[in-house]
């Protein structure tokens, strides 16, 4: 059972501590947070002071006063620059164990796309969340199918970019157990703000359990038939290939995205600018699943790509029983 | 009294728009559309920024007002709202750099005052100023077209062709190959207005070297100069990248020839690091000339010399350089080698030290002094206010570990508009407040200047600084929809933006009535020892009858004032240079 214990340790400036790298961050943070607020509130209160016993009234001289101080100017130059050189140092050395991943890391590999992720663990299984050993160091091999994204875990104090045409790498290690957020933090276009999911760190016995039971979820799964429980549990991994694969072009809302939308598409009648009309039957389904360019919708150019050879028969059957259900 | 001093012009000038003044040399509108007259180009400019800045400040409320909700606020459709939300974006930051912030100071009060606190006619090349005004407008209207269009087609579902939803940054390879977006024209929009930054930049470059009078050596200049010299220095040594650059998009998303989209064999980092080598500059095309701005106001309305004139014209000049070495702080992330990001982010830290330095220096020059609560030292107050609060963040984001979880949340989001707005933006305004007698010849209505700066400043604390805290809680920026937590950090700021649009209305109000019905302003009304302040307001034609010798711009004492006139009078003795 996963426990959501979000805001444990939280503070006002910070979200949740929940990687082993969040509290040295954070330490820092609120390091250079308090000297801030010493120079600010000290900048300040001069400033209030001089503003107070120095004002004039117009055509009152100043009183006499130093134009220059080499002393004084040499003092204020000095100072700072031992100061953000203090600051430098310390993020340096933090920043060497974000980067440094212990040699142990489990490893998983992300693939971002417009506008969804996709994660893909050491036995093949892939999903749209991010699923974790907790206590254990990860490392993410992240790419890109199309633009720049980033990934982004708030709470772990991670970020990295994913760079089309090359690998990134980043790793962390859960502390806590929990859901967390998972944005998108560098622009990719019109859904960029939805391309958001969630990082779940388990137990790790909890966590290897439900990675087996993910992956052989298609093997345990009865052929279809009319049980509505059967029926629902292949709606359900239709609607997670959905989100990895479908989302970003079709929505399930009656919107246009990029193509025609999956709302009330089951049993309509379609038009197709290559095809005479059609009802859009399983067999309808299956074939533009498989080969998109056999009838390409009115309006829409032939861009999908197919899928042949990537699904499996059951995946193809439960992604039209999930496409039934968007009435 | 010694009639010696025939260098200073006559001092007591018929104080209202004079016969005589640049306004009434000429008249029609074609002697302002064809004009030489480095003051007239200035208020072209002006208008033109301040009309482009009134477009980007209502895209900015339209955003902060979508983002009351986590959901769509304004759209039915959510995919309308993203459409909506990408493209006012774009609209804003893309206005507000290109358009407002990087020509404001030096294109509109530049334009204005650098010849006259030079004691010269003009600038070195009035032509060469026109050019550079019409190429400003030809790109910006290529620009605010594309982004307008846009921003209308998705709001009320009209079939335009395309707008740009890249945001300001146009990175790769979305904005060479995915983008549904009219990157060309807006590119070429950007590229135009590059060579108007180039041509100001080369003009006033050739006016300090050449046109600086009798007695202004190097270390007697306004320290405005000193900071539009470093500034003129980055736009033409940066801005040609910038271009260059520009035209690579061009190439790849026209002849699809394969620079930085790895589809095509190109790199999508090479982009980004082409841009910020122009963009981290920029950002000190914006900043440089605020602090020549507020090292005036400071002085002037302090009625004290200047403390470490040397320090503060050095400390412009190094971080004009420092500008150009740290550009890669704007990629921690990107995945550039752990080494590269460490030599950034210690060479990022060397800007925060010439920074900080001029901020003592302000303080000290008000210490002691006679400081006069008008509205241009509201502004300076603001000024040294804000920027501290932009500058002490900055140190959160150059320190390497804290940079990543920042990277790219509203924590940027509020730092650069602390930077950006509540520093250049409030110099420039605190700079047309404080040159507003000279450049027009009337007062403003001083208590209506005061409380709007007091309603800015508050309006712009109350919109920016809790960004912070949604940005280090997490809150990724660019974002048109977001999870529920960050809600009320988004309604607080929403609620403050409106309070800062009530400002700024406010203070164009108090402009609008200064013109219509403004008392006539003397020729010094703040006792000011720099050029400008020796010729009448507004300025004749020629700015003075005869090349003016100066001394110490900063030494007030020969400046009585006089209430009749409610200004300043010189008292006609020469004015001896100390010894530097």
């Amino acid at each position: 059972m996963i426990h959501v214990l979000a805001n444990a340790n939280a503070s006002l400036w910070m979200p949740e501590q929940a990687s082993t790298v969040a509290p040295d961050i954070d330490q820092i943070f609120y390091f250079i947070l308090w000297l801030c607020v010493v120079f600010f509130v000290g900048i300040a209160i001069v400033l209030a002071i001089f503003a107070w016993k120095f004002h004039g009234k117009p055509g009152q001289p100043a009183q006499k006063a130093p134009a220059h101080s080499t002393a004084l100017e040499m003092t204020w130059t000095v100072i700072p620059t031992i100061v953000v050189m203090v600051i430098f140092y310390m993020g340096f050395r933090g920043y060497l164990d974000l980067t440094t991943p212990p040699p142990n890391a489990y490893e998983i590999r992300v693939t971002a796309s417009m506008w969804s992720w996709q994660f893909t663990y050491p036995n093949g299984h892939s999903d749209s969340v991010l699923h974790i050993p907790a206590n254990r160091p990860v490392r993410l091999i992240l790419e890109s199918k199309d633009v720049i994204h980033s990934l982004y875990v708030p709470a772990f104090r991670v970020k990295k970019d994913c760079v089309p045409g090359r690998f990134t790498y980043m790793w962390f290690e859960a502390t806590l157990q929990g859901e967390f957020d998972l944005f998108c933090t560098e622009y990719c276009g019109a859904q960029h703000s939805m391309m958001i999911t969630k990082v779940v760190a388990q137990e790790p016995e909890a966590f290897a359990k439900w990675l087996e039971d993910a992956a052989n979820v298609l093997a345990k799964l009865p052929e279809l038939n009319d049980d509505p429980e059967v029926v629902k549990q292949y709606a359900e991994i239709g609607s997670k290939i959905y989100n990895m694969r479908c989302s970003a072009c079709h929505s399930t809302t009656g919107t246009i995205v990029n193509a025609p939308s999956f709302k009330g598409l089951f049993g309509s009648t379609r038009s197709f600018s290559n095809a005479p009309d059609q009802v859009a039957d399983e067999e309808y389904l299956r074939e533009s699943i498989l080969i998109p360019g056999a009838k390409v919708a009115k309006g829409f150019g032939n861009v999908m790509p197919a899928f042949a050879g990537q699904l499996k028969d059951k995946e193809i059957t439960a992604m039209i029983e999930y496409l039934k259900t968007l009435k | 009294m010694s009639t010696s001093s025939s260098n200073i012009p006559p001092l007591h000038e018929p104080p209202s728009l004079a016969s005589s003044s640049f306004f009434n040399a000429k008249r029609g509108i074609m002697s302002w559309l064809i004009t030489l007259d480095h003051k007239r180009i200035g208020i072209m400019y002006l208008i033109g920024i301040l009309a482009s800045f009134a477009l980007g400040g209502f895209f900015a409320l339209m955003l902060r007002t979508e983002l009351l909700t986590p959901g769509p606020t304004f759209m039915k459709e959510t995919n309308d709202a993203w459409k909506f939300y990408n493209h006012m974006f774009t609209l804003h930051g893309a206005v507000m750099v290109f358009l407002v912030i990087i020509p404001s100071i030096p294109a509109a009060l530049g334009n204005f005052i650098l010849p006259i606190m030079l004691g010269a006619k003009d600038v070195a090349f009035p032509r060469l100023n026109l050019l550079s005004f019409y190429l400003y407008v030809i790109g910006a209207l290529f620009f605010v077209w594309v982004l307008i269009r846009g921003v209308v087609g998705s709001a009320f579902g009209i079939d335009l062709p395309p707008g740009l939803d890249t945001g300001w940054t146009f990175y790769t390879p979305y904005s060479t190959s995915r983008a549904e977006s009219a990157v060309i024209p807006a590119v070429l929009g950007a590229f135009i207005l590059g060579f108007s930054s180039i041509l100001t930049g080369i003009n006033f470059i050739a006016s300090i070297h050449l046109l600086r009078p009798k007695g202004m050596t190097w270390f007697r200049m306004p320290l405005l100069l000193w900071a539009l010299y470093g500034t003129s220095v980055i736009q033409v040594l940066a801005t040609p990248v910038l271009a260059i650059t520009l035209l690579l998009l061009f190439a790849e998303r026209w002849l699809h020839i394969g620079i930085f989209d790895p589809a095509l064999g190109g790199d999508p980092i090479l982009f980004q690091h082409f841009f910020w080598f122009y963009s981290h500059p920029a950002v000190y095309i914006m900043i440089l000339p605020a602090m020549g701005v507020i090292s005036e106001i400071i002085s002037v309305h302090s009625r004290k010399h200047i403390f470490g004139y040397k320090f503060i014209a050095y400390s412009s000049i190094a971080i004009a350089l420092f500008g150009f070495v740290v550009w890669g702080h704007h990629m921690f992330t990107s995945g550039q080698s752990p080494l590269t990001n460490a030599i950034f982010s210690l060479l990022t830290f060397s800007v925060a030290i010439p920074s900080a330095v001029k901020v003592f220096n302000w303080l000290s020059t008000m210490y002691k002094g006679s400081i006069q609560f008008n509205t241009p030292m509201m502004y300076g107050i603001s000024f040294i206010l804000l920027f501290v609060i932009g500058g002490l963040t900055g140190l959160f984001l150059g320190a390497l570990s804290v940079n990543i979880p920042l990277h790219d949340t509203y924590f940027i989001v509020a730092h650069f508009h602390y930077v950006m707005m509540g520093s250049a933006l409030m110099a420039f305004i605190g700079g047309i407040y404080h040159w507003w007698p000279k450049i027009f010849g009337k007062m403003y209505n001083e208590k209506m200047g005061i409380i709007s700066a007091i309603t800015v400043f508050i309006g712009f604390n109350w919109t920016f600084f809790i960004q912070f805290i949604a940005g280090s809680q997490g809150m990724p920026r660019r974002y048109a929809t977001y999870v529920d937590k960050y809600q009320t950090y988004h309604q607080i700021s929403t609620a403050g933006a409106y309070v800062l649009g009530i400002g700024l209305v406010m203070v164009l109000i108090n402009w609008i009535h200064s013109l219509l019905r403004g008392k006539p302003a003397p020729a010094n009304p703040w006792g000011g020892n720099t050029l400008e302040w020796h010729c009448a307001s507004p300025p004749p034609l020629e700015n003075f009858a005869k090349a003016p010798t100066v001394g110490d711009p900063y030494s007030y004492k020969h400046w009585q004032y006089d209430e009749s006139i409610k200004g300043y009078v010189h008292d006609g003795l020469p004015d001896v240079p100390k010894k530097h």
